[in-house]
């Protein structure tokens, strides 16, 4: 009966094919570890965000006047109001948490590195749209940070030379951040931007199983055809698209294989997860402002504005720049880096392991500067700190500088062909 | 395909025409999506003049106006502070006023109409936060200088004329606004004199 039903679906769409092809059939490395958690953890922090999003748009009234009332209404009056909004707003910081490790997966492995640039640029744009999206999202409640914290930001368009001034004023709809900023920034938080997010998403997957999934040890289990001996391929079913122009060699099929390990990696993240979404949803003032929990008032800028915590080592970036302008090609220029990537890094090893010192030490410094100038990003600017951010700074440039010099020539490890058992 | 019969010319030629075509539709339909996003006629309405009276500021003091939702600072500058403007002028980015920040008739040593009463938008030049003032105990941030505005976001320095100290991430003097005063107390921002 069920046989009967699908082979009439398949005959009009190819789904068992699909289903194969992309998950029982597709032949992952069998050496995955703990960093290869966060593809699929974004995944599900994807479907939460969409599925809490749709629910709290039920109850939330995009509006000037409205926007902050129907946000205490959602916390006290609407049942489970408190609960979706809490897994919304925990979730955007979750977000940020498993793409942050998910990109240093990536930095690590080489997973970045021909022939994955376009994945890797799939992954970016992602980024780039995850942080618009985060950054409108955090407009919606109309606290005084949601309304300061937006003010900064669509003013830095106001840096670029002639045109700056009426894009701000564009982009706002207004002279003045106001309901008509609140309502655009709805609009494309709730349909625009997620559309675009699950296209990115979809692509990125596709990209993905085209070259085939790296692994810690930066090694192909996809090797020409007829180079390895039949008892050495793997004994696993892989779908013929990969088996006819490759021999697969150290692979396990995605489903069951991985998807068992990546429940594991759901269950230890959703621990944490319901943890801070219980006991800390405002994340210690850093998920959720302090100053957010009064309206928005454009005559009273809070004490201090601080971004929301995953935005904070790009606006440190901004504002230890003594000038408008190249703060904020300074800051912009730190996404773009990270957009060029494959082509900075020369070397042609993948994985750290068998790379040089230079790159292990390049590696270490990138991440330390990485996190010191995000808690910069959090703290009032001081002399001191905007010093230690300058050099934090040029630690995060500096590794892709440095990174383009010593990988042309770089003493390498010899890279095994096959994963050991 | 050669004995297909093809015109591949006239083929060329419908392809690029239908492109030209469409791209011209294409950038026509663009134009409400865009402009759909300027101010509306409402919120351009909401941008009318506003009165202020500034006959009971007291010497020192600062009042906030509200402009097009943008905070108007006001303050009546006491004669020490206004003397002392020039004293420091080596320390600012743009002493004398050259960039466009204010209306012809406050590009003096002031930044204002009458020596006494500076009128800025609230608005640090830097990225839009609003400036606190600090009357008395700037020293703090600047060596010498008494009185003046710290923006808190990312701690840009204006003097009491409004004008951004070196070394801070503001590039320009605080905007002043069009304004004019209708009688000794009253003030009207948003407007020059005989523009009303």
């Amino acid at each position: 009966m069920l046989a009967n039903f699908m082979a009439w679906i398949d005959k009009r769409l190819p789904v068992t094919d699909a289903w194969n092809k992309h998950v029982a059939q597709y032949p992952a490395p069998k050496n995955f570890n703990f960093w290869y958690f966060f593809g699929s953890l974004a995944m599900l922090v994807l479907v939460n965000q969409i599925l809490t999003g749709v629910w709290l748009t039920m109850s939330y009234e995009p509006s000037g006047d409205g926007a902050f009332a129907s946000v205490e209404y959602i916390m006290r009056d609407v049942d489970y109001g408190w609960l979706l909004r809490y897994m919304h707003s925990t979730g955007a910081s979750a977000f940020f948490v498993v793409v942050y490790l998910h990109m240093m997966r990536g930095l690590m492995y080489g997973s970045y590195q021909k022939p994955r640039e376009l994945l890797w640029i799939f992954g970016m744009l992602i980024f780039l749209v995850l942080m618009a999206e985060a950054f409108m999202g955090y407009l919606l409640p109309w606290g005084n940070m949601s309304y300061w914290g937006a003010q900064v930001i669509i003013s830095l368009f106001g840096a670029i030379p002639v045109i700056g001034d009426d894009l701000t004023l564009w982009i706002r709809g207004d002279y003045v951040i106001s309901g008509a900023t609140l309502n655009r920034f709805f609009a494309l938080h709730v349909i625009a931007m997620p559309l675009v997010l699950v296209i990115l998403v979809f692509l990125h997957i596709l990209a993905l199983h085209e070259v085939g999934s790296n692994n810690p040890e930066g090694t192909d289990v996809k090797q020409p055809k007829g180079s390895v001996k039949p008892e050495e391929l793997s004994k696993f079913k892989f779908h013929k698209q990969y088996t006819d122009k490759y021999d697969i060699v150290d692979a396990i099929p995605f489903h069951p294989y991985y998807s068992v390990k990546d429940i594991m990696g759901v269950a230890g993240f959703l621990i944490l997860f319901c943890w801070v979404m219980f006991f800390a949803p405002e994340g210690g003032g850093y998920f959720i402002e302090a100053p957010n929990f009064e309206p928005a008032n454009g005559l009273k800028t809070p004490e201090h504005i601080a971004p929301v915590w995953y935005f904070g080592p790009f606006y440190t970036i901004l504002r230890v720049v003594p000038d408008k302008l190249l703060g904020a090609i300074a800051m912009f220029g730190a996404i773009i880096v990270l957009f060029l990537l494959p082509w900075f890094d020369r070397g042609v090893v993948k994985s750290v392991k068998y790379r040089s010192k230079w790159h292990l030490f390049n590696l270490i410094q990138f991440a330390i500067c990485f996190i010191i100038l995000g808690v910069l990003g959090t703290l009032p600017a001081t002399p001191v700190a905007n010093l230690i951010g300058t050099i934090a700074s040029f630690g995060y440039f500096g590794f892709f500088v440095a990174l383009w010099f010593y990988s042309k020539n770089e003493k390498c490890k010899p890279v095994p062909t096959r994963i050991s058992h | 395909m050669s004995n297909v019969p093809v015109n591949n010319g006239r083929r060329r030629f419908l392809t690029a025409a239908t492109a030209v075509v469409g791209g011209a539709g294409v950038v026509g339909v663009a134009v409400p999506f865009i402009g759909s996003w300027n101010p509306s006629a409402r919120a351009k309405a909401a941008g009318a003049p506003v009165e202020v009276n500034v006959g009971k500021i007291e010497p020192g003091q600062l009042i906030r106006a509200e402009w097009r939702g943008k905070p108007v600072y006001v303050v009546r500058r006491t004669e020490e502070t206004v003397n002392s403007l020039a004293k420091h002028d080596d320390k600012l980015r743009d002493p004398n006023s050259e960039e466009a920040q204010q209306p012809d008739y406050a590009t003096n040593a002031y930044r204002s109409i009458k020596p006494e009463f500076l009128v800025a938008l609230g608005v640090c030049t830097h990225l839009g936060c609003a400036p606190t003032y600090h009357g008395g105990d700037y020293e703090q941030f600047v060596d010498g200088v008494k009185d003046g505005f710290f923006c808190p976001c990312h701690g840009s320095k204006f003097d009491m004329a409004g004008r951004v100290f070196q070394g801070v991430p503001a590039p320009l003097n605080l905007m002043v606004p069009e304004h004019s005063f209708t009688n000794d107390n009253t003030l009207l921002i948003g407007v020059s004199e005989g523009e009303a």
